[in-house]
């Protein structure tokens, strides 16, 4: 495995209210695609809200070592009402950026919608807009905090589908938070689970395109989660 | 009751064409649909006028005030005292609406700023601002300075009050968007900030040249040697009501357009909003 692109060690969070990590450490090389896998309140968005340095509201201790060029998607678009699409976009950027911006619009599949307004478009193109605006960023790490949660299902395998693309293409390290089994298997390399603010299992996702050997390790991770299946009809 | 039951069409249906559901919002708004109430009191006044049922020396009728007009035009009193009114309560706006933006700033984006200003300003929120003029007098004398300060205290409260509570409702998802991407302080400002609070600001604007006209009004009235107000007061001395009406139809104009131009602006600057009443 190649040069760290994320180093955590011993990462600990209190919060008030919720969610709580007791000595994380974790390691994605650069490139890699890690899911973080686990229930809600297991302290997931926590981790990923530590390593965005968003979690102002929480004490802690421990070591994080990023890149410096990192970008998050939050679960909604989070685009701003007030800006068209493009400089929601290039919000923060320089202009020198906007042919950059358009080409990321070019590649999530949005061409032609710059002077759009956010409420003009549908939740799953505005979520192609904040991958956008992740994109020209050019991150060497992604984070992505159950980004296709509030899409529905056919959206969210389009998605999924241009997500791996750009991931591949780009080459970042991801952290995609998710409590979506099948999300991850589809997406990741490596999943990692979390529960009760620790890492209970590392598994590295292995035979995509193999569906008895996805199967066997879908299996595995639910029985991981305390989760057993009933029998079901199987299209084998 | 199924109205079509059977006679023309061959089988009974249970089928109905679905009733299209009235719409809850309001429907499509007319572009002069504003016009409609002044309209329709204008009418009323009129009906009264022409029957005799208003006494001209109660109130005039509406062409009087139009005649009337026209001959303060042409002795030119009319437009030397709008001009000064004008004056008097645009700069007072005008300073009233930049304390006000200032100090909503100050107390909404930093913590001690708040502390100090916000509540100074909720304490003299209580007192009417009419209460405030003696003092007003007393410190500033009766000349041009009092009467533009009372005006810019007057437009100052509700433009700070609405700007401030703007502010405070940024909403917190955009503060973390600001951080993921690193935005400066200044690109903070600029681009999630005041175009947050721009449409709280409208609002606060529109509240507060309302009560600008009020306070002219008010201090017009009160010590002047020109000015609608002062108009108006000569006018009262001899008792000439149609001169009177001039007066109080001029302000309703003026306050009227006021708003009309508030509005405009708030529709060109806010065409990324889609609300029920636009």
């Amino acid at each position: 495995m190649n040069a760290a692109a994320v180093r955590v060690r011993d990462l600990k969070r209190t919060f008030t209210v919720k969610g709580v990590l007791n000595g994380v450490d974790l390691d994605i090389a650069r490139g890699e695609f890690v899911a973080l896998l686990g229930r809600s309140g297991s302290g997931k968005s926590t981790l990923l809200r530590a390593l965005a340095g968003i979690d102002h509201e929480a004490k802690g201790t421990g070591e994080i070592a990023l890149p410096s060029k990192s970008a998050v998607i939050f679960q909604d678009a989070r685009l701003l009402p007030w800006l068209r699409v493009l400089d929601n976009i290039l919000l923060g950027q320089s202009n020198a950026a906007r042919p950059r911006g358009v080409q990321a619009l070019e590649e999530v599949g949005l061409a032609g919608r710059e002077h759009s307004w956010p409420h003009e478009l549908s939740g799953g193109e505005q979520q192609r807009v904040a991958l956008a605006r992740a994109l020209v960023r050019d991150p060497a790490l992604l984070l992505a905090d159950e980004p296709f949660g509030a899409l529905d299902a056919l959206t969210r395998i389009q998605m999924h589908d241009l997500l791996r693309h750009l991931s591949a293409r780009h080459r970042p390290a991801v952290l995609l938070v998710t409590h979506d089994i099948d999300e991850a298997l589809a997406l990741a390399d490596r999943i990692v689970l979390l529960e009760d603010g620790r890492i209970a299992a590392d598994i590295q996702v292995a035979g995509r395109g193999d569906r008895t050997l996805i199967a066997l390790q879908r299996k595995r991770l639910l029985a991981m989660l305390g989760v057993t299946e009933g029998p079901q009809p199987r299209d084998a | 009751m199924n109205v079509h039951s059977g006679d023309i069409l061959a089988a009974p249906s249970t089928l109905t064409s679905p009733q299209r559901r009235a719409p809850l919002g309001p429907g499509i708004p007319s572009r002069r649909g504003h016009l409609l109430g002044p309209g329709l009191l204008l009418l009323y006044w009129a009906v009264l006028s022409l029957t005799g049922w208003l006494d001209p020396r109660t109130l005039p009728a509406p062409w009087t005030a139009l005649t009337m007009g026209a001959e303060l035009l042409r002795e030119g009193r009319l437009q030397t005292n709008l001009a000064v009114s004008a004056a008097r309560a645009t700069s007072g706006l005008l300073v009233g609406g930049l304390a006000g933006v200032s100090f909503a700033f100050l107390s909404g984006l930093s913590l001690l700023g708040g502390y100090v200003i916000d509540g100074v300003v909720q304490l003299k929120r209580g007192i009417p601002i009419l209460a405030i003029i003696p003092f007003m007098v007393l410190w500033l004398g009766i000349g041009e300075p009092m009467k533009i300060a009372v005006i810019a205290v007057a437009a100052f409260f509700p433009i700070y009050i609405q700007t401030h509570s703007a502010l405070r409702a940024i909403d917190l998802r955009y503060v973390e968007l600001a951080e993921t991407l690193g935005l400066s302080r200044w690109q903070f400002l600029t681009r999630i900030v005041i175009p947050g609070a721009l449409p709280g600001f409208l609002l606060g604007l529109r509240f507060g040249a309302t009560a600008a006209w009020l306070a002219l009004v008010v201090v017009e009235q009160l010590n002047a040697t020109s000015g609608i107000g002062y108009m108006v007061t000569l006018a009262r001395n001899y008792a000439q009501t149609d001169v009177m009406l001039v007066g109080l139809v001029v302000y309703a104009l003026l306050g009227f357009g006021t708003d009309a131009a508030i509005r405009w602006a708030e529709r060109r600057m806010l065409g990324w909003r889609r609300t029920l009443g636009r």
